[in-house]
């Protein structure tokens, strides 16, 4: 390739030509926004009433006061609470579904229908999909009416009065919402084992919980720890469902109020300063996490 | 999860029991997943009254009449149905655009700091968009670009995920010897990438702009903090809207047209197009 030298650094120059529309709008609307975050972050600027106070150059007294007085550590608690409810029945589905659509054994028919259902959850707006559990959910919804009539409930429950409840179905929307992704990625990983291995566990005799455990789970490691931290990642930037469940009040009594939710709060009353804070938090949070996949699934990708 | 056992003795009658059992889950997911938006429907062709006594199995009357009623209430649903479309389609054309651009940059040319680039690219995937959401919006307002569609739009262009998987694609579908070929023809650098590169790249641009679309049509974070004026408002903000109106109030009938018209369009584009979609999700994940 690199007979003709000057020839070829000639047309290769057009590589950074073809990088420039990256750039640019990289640099303008995801560099600077961030460096005026981390700025904003350490100055007092918020709106007390009408009137406007800052911004003054305070350092890191936002970041103090983010973590000692609000409520900091119980919007991170709501948010992995939710997130563990809504990821554990995910991942338990999508271990179990991938298993069976790989598993050349059991052959299943209709593999193309089941996978177009279980993936359409994932494509449905989140605003829209969480409106509709708030009015198939209400007291004098569909649910409650079914409920009621076939003899569950003596009368209709107020799921959106109770935490459990609540944080229930926010749970149970990002499961739906997320397993048939997750099956996807999950069912790659398992095809990419190679049938060898399995045939030699069974000549070992072993049993079907031990080869699962033994060998699939090993060899899936990778694409499991990609799918748990991207999950974790997804969830801490949970916002959409919760916030249009609640109406952005994360009730009852903020127990379902996320991170995202917090600052999105923070962002309309225009407290700029503590908005910065909490945004450089989850942003070093997300950093660390993903430093996690980078290290097991991008590494090898570099040539 | 007896996941490829194939124990010799009594083989055959377990496979067909486990067939069975994964016949019934399956079907029973199935119906957990479709079950929301049956009832959707059958609650979105019911009048108020007829919703207020109940739910029934089979569909009303009022579909007609209640988008009827939803298109001429004060929500400018029509306008969001507009708006939304317009920002992803532009979303969706710019960023397959300009992400098969960039990866044609890092998979075609070999030029100092390439690698790095390519590993820069992949370590900002993860920044979530919200995290830099307070510089974005004093960005936005410091360039007058609030109530327009431009900071909606624009910021599609640089997106590593989309860059990601072109590239990936890239590397198996894009030999070298074609754009050498072309190159010796005496075709221009940019002629090349545009008449040789794209068209091979078809398949592989169809999903990703799907995704785009649908990203962009779902997104309500972002559009929330720069919209304003009902003019320019899309569909996710105007079911928060919805949601935070009283709602008792509402004809309910609308309230469920309104959450159809939001979600129905997705649903009947997927169906047609869920075998690119499924299978190119496949594709993509075998490395990712």
């Amino acid at each position: 390739m690199k007979k003709k030298k000057s020839v070829v650094t000639r047309y290769n120059r057009w590589g950074y030509i073809f990088l420039i529309p990256f750039a640019v709008v990289f640099v303008t609307f995801q560099l600077i926004p961030l460096c005026t975050t981390i700025y904003n972050s350490f100055f007092e600027n918020y709106m007390s009433g009408l009137r406007k106070v800052g911004p003054n150059f305070i350092g890191l007294k936002n970041y103090a006061k983010l973590l000692t007085e609000g409520d900091l550590g119980k919007y991170f608690c709501n948010t992995m609470i939710m997130w563990i409810l809504g990821f554990v029945p995910q991942i338990i589905l999508s271990l179990l579904l991938s298993a069976w659509f790989t598993n050349p054994q059991l052959r299943l028919k209709g593999q193309r229908f089941f996978k177009t259902v279980i993936y359409l959850p994932n494509l449905i707006m989140a605003a829209a999909f969480s409106m509709l559990f708030f009015t198939l959910f209400s007291k004098g919804g569909p649910v409650n009416s079914i409920l009621v009539a076939v003899g569950v409930f003596k009368e209709p429950y107020d799921f959106m009065a109770h935490i459990g409840s609540v944080r229930g179905l926010v749970g149970f929307m990002n499961c739906l919402m997320w397993f048939g992704n997750t099956t996807i990625l999950l069912m790659a990983g398992m095809m990419g084992i190679p049938d060898s291995l399995y045939e030699a566990a069974e000549v070992d005799g072993a049993t079907p919980g031990q080869i699962f455990w033994k060998v699939t789970m090993p060899l899936l490691k990778p694409i499991f720890v990609y799918v748990l931290v991207t999950s974790l990642i997804g969830g801490l930037q949970m916002f959409d469902v919760p916030q249009i469940l609640t109406n952005g009040s994360g009730d009852p009594m903020r127990t379902s109020m996320t991170l995202i939710m917090y600052l999105n709060k923070h962002l309309f009353s225009k407290n700029f300063g503590m908005a910065g804070a909490l945004s450089v938090l989850l942003l070093i949070l997300t950093g660390f996490l993903s430093a996690i996949v980078f290290q097991v699934t991008a590494k090898d990708e570099v040539q | 999860m007896a996941n490829h056992s194939s124990g010799k003795k009594g083989k055959g009658s377990s496979v067909h029991a486990r067939r069975a059992v994964a016949y019934i889950v399956l079907i029973l997911i199935s119906f957990l997943c479709l079950f929301w938006f049956y009832v959707l429907f059958i609650n979105a062709s019911r009048s108020n009254s007829e919703l207020g006594r109940g739910f029934t199995v089979l569909p009303g009357k009022y579909l007609g009449k209640n988008f009827y009623n939803l298109f001429h209430s004060s929500l400018p649903v029509v306008r969001g149905m507009v708006n939304s479309l317009i920002v992803a389609a532009l979303s969706a054309l710019l960023s397959t655009y300009f992400s098969t651009m960039t990866a044609y940059a890092i998979h075609a040319y070999r030029f100092a700091g390439r690698k790095a680039i390519f590993t820069f690219i992949l370590g900002i995937m993860m920044i979530p968009t919200q995290v830099t959401a307070l510089g974005f919006v004093k960005l936005v307002q410091s360039m007058k670009l609030e109530d327009n569609f431009i900071p909606l739009v624009i910021p599609t262009i640089a997106a590593p995920m989309t860059f990601f998987y072109l590239k990936q694609y890239m590397d198996s579908n894009l030999p070298g010897e074609l754009l050498e070929a072309a190159r010796i023809d005496g075709a221009g650098e940019l002629r090349i990438f545009n008449t040789v590169a794209l068209p091979l790249m078809k398949p592989a641009i169809a999903v990703q702009a799907i995704f785009a679309f649908v990203t962009s049509w779902n997104n309500y974070f972002t559009p929330s903090l720069i919209l304003h004026k009902d003019k320019v408002k899309t569909l996710p903000i105007l079911i928060a809207q919805l949601r935070a109106a009283d709602w008792l109030k509402f004809d309910m009938g609308q309230v469920y047209a309104m959450i159809a018209f939001s979600i129905f369009p997705v649903i009947i584009v997927y169906l047609i197009l869920s075998k690119n979609i499924v299978g190119g999700l496949a594709a993509g994940a075998v490395k990712g």
